[in-house]
């Protein structure tokens, strides 16, 4: 099967954010592959292992996303494929969709993987996006997948409960937290993936134009939310806290 | 500028997602003056159409069909299309529900259309409308305009209120017929796991457990607790590694993001993670033992002390004064 995998590189989930004249300060801070990508390569990886061919981890980013790329490789993927976008103004999830579509258009695919959402920009399109223009079915949110005869038998997440459903190749799916446990690369892995190819590319490679990649939305202002004051610590006994924690509820923050 | 909105109303259950009343009261307020215009699709709609009317959109096209008896990305995106063709709207709203999620994005791409996903608040300025979104699951916010095409958003349940149900209010309906097409995903089942029937994302509480439950059968006390209140269960990421419930519950920037009226945090630690996907609800109660739990930093009220002796009080408290 020619499996692939979508992956972005994101800020760790354990990092603060900091905002300087409207940018996320990104000096010093530690990078992941996005959590729910890692589900997808894991996914990949486990697929092949069950029906063979080989897994491309396909990043659009900037050249610091090797680092990811390289750990996604280790973990075991076959291969990947790094496009820069450095040239994108105002890069939305639209741009995003374009340069993939265009990378994919003349490929053999028979399944992407891709993460939910990316814990960064948090809008979860360019999954979907992408199946649109390639023409695939798409299934978002993913806790299990089996694939037969050329076919998906899928669970997904919707909201709490699970839709159980089938759905022909080519496909596209995205992993929801719960779709398996993703693997520590192996000290063996991690050495294997520096030989491992990785082919670069960028917007002419592509035959794309700065105007094709625009995007549709223009982000205006960054900023943090307002810092919260630490509260009112009840004192007291237990059936004290408890009695004055109702009270305040009901007349002072007048939420029950 | 006014312009015309259109509204994509959502039913589970039988039931509309309040959040289709609250695009409505968004729909309003960019429309400016001109049509909101609602769709409502699925085998059987009936009187259900007229709800949108009431909760103050102008008329409601309908499509009725055995192919959207369920969700599937295929049906809803060629059904959605056909409203778009005949309507040509400025503007696309739905919430940003497991539904909007999932076909916005394919039908804003089939659209050659931009879309600004996960919006909590929006204003006008000089006839733009300027959408806010969290960014870092809510360690900080974007505001966002669309640059060229249509004014296409998914809203977040729960943050823009809708407008008061008016019974007074009248308007048409009508049922467009849409040829769905080559529909390829087969819905084979679909089970039900949210006990309470209160869903996450659109609880005015939640109730959610960490690491401190301890186990799996302790979460019975929090489900109590939150059935007296009408609301959800939630956990930290730290009680689902830990399998003391199920992911789907999970809360924080890897789960789901929330922002209820009120949030009761037990027996969590209040890491960086868990936050990100609560720290915007609008009251936040933390009961914890240890009074250095970062949690206590963002809540508004809390309460040192033994969970295992503080919920139970606490739910018997509740009943005392909600009865």
């Amino acid at each position: 099967m020619n499996i692939y995998v979508i992956m972005k590189r994101t800020f760790d989930t354990e990092e603060k954010i900091q905002i300087e004249n409207g940018e996320v300060v990104e000096d010093g801070a530690e990078f992941i592959i996005n959590p729910y990508d890692e589900y997808a390569i894991e996914e990949a990886i486990k697929l092949r292992d069950e029906h063979g061919g080989e897994v491309t981890i396909v990043s659009v980013g900037d050249e610091e996303t090797e680092k990811q790329i390289r750990t996604g490789l280790a973990m075991g993927a076959d291969k990947a494929v790094l496009i820069e976008d450095e040239d994108v103004e105002h890069g939305d999830p639209y741009s995003t969709e374009q340069i993939l579509a265009a990378y994919f258009k003349d490929k053999e695919v028979d399944i992407i993987l891709g993460g939910n959402i990316a814990v960064d920009g948090g809008s979860g399109q360019v999954g979907p996006r992408l199946a649109e223009q390639l023409g695939f079915n798409h299934v978002t949110s993913i806790v299990k997948i089996d694939i037969e005869d050329g076919k998906a038998n899928i669970e997904r997440d919707v909201e709490g409960d699970q839709e159980i459903l089938e759905v022909p190749l080519p496909l596209l799916v995205t992993a929801q937290q719960g779709l398996n446990e993703p693997r520590y690369p192996s000290l063996p892995g991690i050495m294997k993936a520096k030989k491992k190819p990785l082919e670069t590319l960028d917007l002419d490679d592509l035959d794309l134009e700065e105007d094709d990649v625009e995007g549709k939305t223009k982000t205006v202002e960054k900023y943090l939310p307002p810092e919260k004051a630490a509260g009112k610590i009840l004192e007291g006994e237990t059936e004290e806290q408890v009695t004055e924690l109702v009270s305040l509820l009901k007349n002072e923050a007048k939420v029950i | 500028m006014s312009k015309k909105i259109l509204v994509v109303g959502e039913i589970r259950d039988g039931e509309f997602r309040n959040v289709s009343f609250e695009a409505i009261a968004a729909a309003k307020q960019i429309a400016d003056g001109g049509e909101v215009v609602g769709t409502l699709l699925g085998e059987t709609i009936g009187d259900l159409a007229n709800e949108m009317i009431l909760y103050g959109a102008d008329r409601v096209v309908t499509v009725e069909s055995d192919k959207l008896a369920q969700y599937t990305p295929e049906g809803y995106t060629q059904a959605l299309h056909a409203v778009v063709e005949k309507e040509n709207p400025e503007g696309i709203l739905l919430g940003h529900t497991s539904i909007g999620r999932d076909v916005a994005p394919k039908l804003a791409s089939r659209l050659k259309s931009g879309l600004v996903s996960d919006v909590v608040s929006m204003e006008n300025d000089q006839g733009e409308t300027v959408f806010t979104r969290p960014i870092y699951s809510g360690k900080a916010f974007e505001k966002k305009v669309i640059e060229s095409g249509l004014v296409f958003a998914t809203l977040r349940p729960n943050n823009i209120p809708a407008l008061e149900r008016d019974e007074s209010r009248s308007g048409g309906t009508e049922s467009l017929d849409v040829e769905i097409k080559d529909l390829q995903t087969i819905i084979k089942e679909v089970v039900k796991n949210t006990a309470s029937g209160v869903d996450l994302s659109e609880a005015s509480v939640i109730v959610a457990g960490g690491r401190g439950m301890k186990g799996e059968e302790n979460f019975a006390i929090l489900n109590e607790l939150a059935d007296v209140l009408g609301g959800a269960v939630g956990a930290s990421r730290g009680a689902c590694d830990a399998e003391y419930c199920d992911y789907a519950l999970q809360i924080g920037q890897t789960g789901k993001v929330v922002t209820p009226d009120l949030y009761i945090a037990v027996g969590l630690s209040g890491a960086i993670q868990h936050v990100a996907g609560m720290s915007n609800s609008k009251v936040i109660v933390a009961i914890n033992k240890d009074p250095e739990a970062e949690i206590f930093q963002i809540a508004d009220y809390g309460i040192v002390g033994d969970l295992f002796d503080v919920v139970p009080k606490l739910t018997d408290e509740f009943k005392k004064v909600l009865v």
